[in-house]
């Protein structure tokens, strides 16, 4: 009993250490946002930029659109009883703009980008390549988290967007074939449940949960010891709380913006 | 008791280290070491494997702190230092570490240039170039430039981080084995690149080897770390000629002697 309350003060603590570690690091990085402009770092950037956003569009196109499928299959199946199935439209486009889209990508990030992050960041610790940088007076924090900082920010909104669009084409596709309602109705429909308030929430979580992937990636990496056990760690630590941070932090922004009264 | 020359010994050294001592957790690396590098000269500290030579120069660039004791460079005390006033001392040493540490995802052309490329603006392309290519031929490796490092061997990777760590053309550099994992003629090219820096550069120098060979040819000074403590320092003559049982025990590399009987002691327990 008391060990097992030791070990959750531990871990409390190791926690909080985490994330002041992460917070810090934020504050640090984007105090550094100017010096950019080099082109060394430009060139950096790019290669980010591509690595989030390009290599990631096969896996985010399959998922969302059968995300998308499946909430139509779903959906359908309960509206088709009150004879509601040209509603398919809507309630797809809403939970695809305001929540699916955006979640849907962050998981993937997180799982494919923000796990690299770690594991890279994680083995130059571990092989003294950030003591390297430090030594040449170069900060980390500027040459290597930077870029991965605002990669994540600019492309996980970019990719919501494709996800949320492939998705409503997926939810399309299925609520022509399987409940017979046109293109054009959903189209109709569609348009008609969007609004732009859905759509910038939607963006704002995207942001929100870009820079919380890069952010938890790049200190779990940086805070690395102990050799490849001590990166494999850092890896599945990084994806774990970013799962978390993601969920969590979804419904915040959602309740923020939907359920209180601005 | 070293034998420095006279005119050095008024100059105030460019390092300090003063009864510096480090543990990590429970387990005590360096126990009070005293260690002073003048301008100009090439200091050599020998030491066991694990005995905390790795450590004892990381304290001066600042990638260790003492637990007790102060690391003074250009006269300065380094735990005192801002972050921009220790990246300007940094930039002032070059590092080489043991385990090479280029970034992997650049060639050993841009690992070189890379301290250029932050620190010097004021340089062209075209001069950058030709600082990287004039430093990649003094330890030979203009052939590899283009190679990334996954792709060349320790040997080459470690001469590579050599002229990434003199490209600025540093005051102070830290050489960490420089040696280890050479075949023996590469081994001489280094400590004729070691011996010219500290000609050419003027700078003042630190090479942490257990080749001893190495040793006598680049050191003006050799100091052996033993058990957290320097135990003895000199002249190359002076340690070879030296009766202190542990360093001869280590300099010729007999496998009897107090450095062993202390580990069989041990072992007793
Ligand atoms: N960051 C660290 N955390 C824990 N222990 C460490 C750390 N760095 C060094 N040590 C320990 O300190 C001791 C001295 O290490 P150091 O690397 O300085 O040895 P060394 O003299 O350079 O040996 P070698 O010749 O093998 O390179 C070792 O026992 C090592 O385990
Ligand atoms: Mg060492």
């Amino acid at each position: 009993m008391i060990r097992w309350i030791t070990q959750t003060g531990e871990f409390i603590s190791r926690a909080s250490e985490g994330a002041g570690f992460g917070l810090a690091l934020l504050a640090r990085t984007s105090l550094l946002v100017g010096t950019l402009i080099r082109w060394h770092y430009r060139a950096a950037l790019f290669r980010q930029l591509f690595i989030c956003g390009i290599t990631t569009i096969p896996v985010v196109m399959v998922v969302s659109v059968f995300t998308g499928m499946i909430l139509a299959l779903n959906g359908g199946i309960t509206l088709a009883k009150l004879g509601q199935e040209a509603l398919i439209g809507q309630i797809v486009t809403i939970s695809m703009t305001r929540e699916m889209g955006p979640f849907m990508t962050a998981l993937i990030l997180a799982a494919s980008v923000g796990s690299a992050m770690a594991a890279e960041l994680g083995t130059m610790k571990v092989s003294e390549e950030i003591d390297a940088l430090e030594i040449m007076a170069i900060e980390p924090a500027r040459f290597l988290v930077l870029p991965r900082l605002i990669a994540m920010a600019i492309m996980t909104p970019v990719l919501t967007v494709y996800t949320s669009l492939v998705g409503i084409l997926g939810a399309a596709v299925v609520s022509s074939s399987q409940y017979g309602v046109s293109y054009l109705r959903f189209k109709t429909e569609a348009l008609n449940a969007l609004t732009n308030k859905d759509m910038y929430t939607g963006l704002l979580k995207a942001f929100i949960f870009g820079i919380v992937i890069a952010v938890v990636g790049c200190s779990q990496g940086l805070r690395t010891s102990g050799g490849a056990i001590g990166v494999g760690l850092a890896t599945r630590r990084a994806v774990v709380i970013s799962y978390l941070l993601i969920i969590i932090l979804g419904y915040y922004v959602t309740f923020i913006f939907f359920r209180i009264e601005w | 008791m070293s034998e420095t020359p006279a005119s050095q010994q008024t100059l105030e050294p460019l390092v300090e280290l003063l009864g510096v001592e480090k543990a990590f957790g429970t387990q005590k690396v360096l126990r009070g070491v005293d260690l002073k590098l003048f301008e100009s000269e090439t200091l050599v500290v020998i030491g066991r494997s694990g005995s905390g030579k790795s450590v004892t120069i990381k304290h001066v660039v600042g990638l260790e702190a003492p637990d007790r004791g102060q690391v003074l460079v250009f006269g300065r005390d380094m735990a005192k230092l801002s972050r921009k006033e220790r990246d300007q001392a940094r930039l002032r040493m070059g590092y080489l570490f043991q385990s090479s540490a280029l970034l992997n995802w650049m060639t050993i052309e841009e690992n070189v240039e890379l301290p250029l490329l932050e620190h010097r603006a004021d340089l062209s392309a075209s001069e950058r170039r030709q600082l990287v290519a004039e430093k990649l031929k003094l330890v030979e490796m203009e052939a590899a430039a283009g190679k990334y490092p996954g792709q060349i061997s320790g040997g080459m990777k470690k001469r590579a981080a050599l002229a990434r760590a003199i490209v600025l053309g540093p005051r102070i550099i830290l050489y960490d084995e420089p040696t280890s994992g050479l075949d023996p003629v590469i081994a001489r090219t280094i400590d004729e690149v070691i011996a010219n820096t500290g000609k050419t550069l003027k700078a003042s120098q630190v090479v942490v080897t257990h080749d001893m060979d190495s040793a006598y040819r680049v050191g003006h000074r050799i100091a052996m770390l033993y058990e957290g403590r320097i135990i003895a320092s000199g002249t190359p003559e002076e340690i070879k000629s030296t009766n202190h049982p542990v360093v001869q025990q280590f300099i010729t590399g007999s496998p009897h002697g107090p450095i062993t009987d202390g580990l069989l002691a041990q072992n007793k327990h």
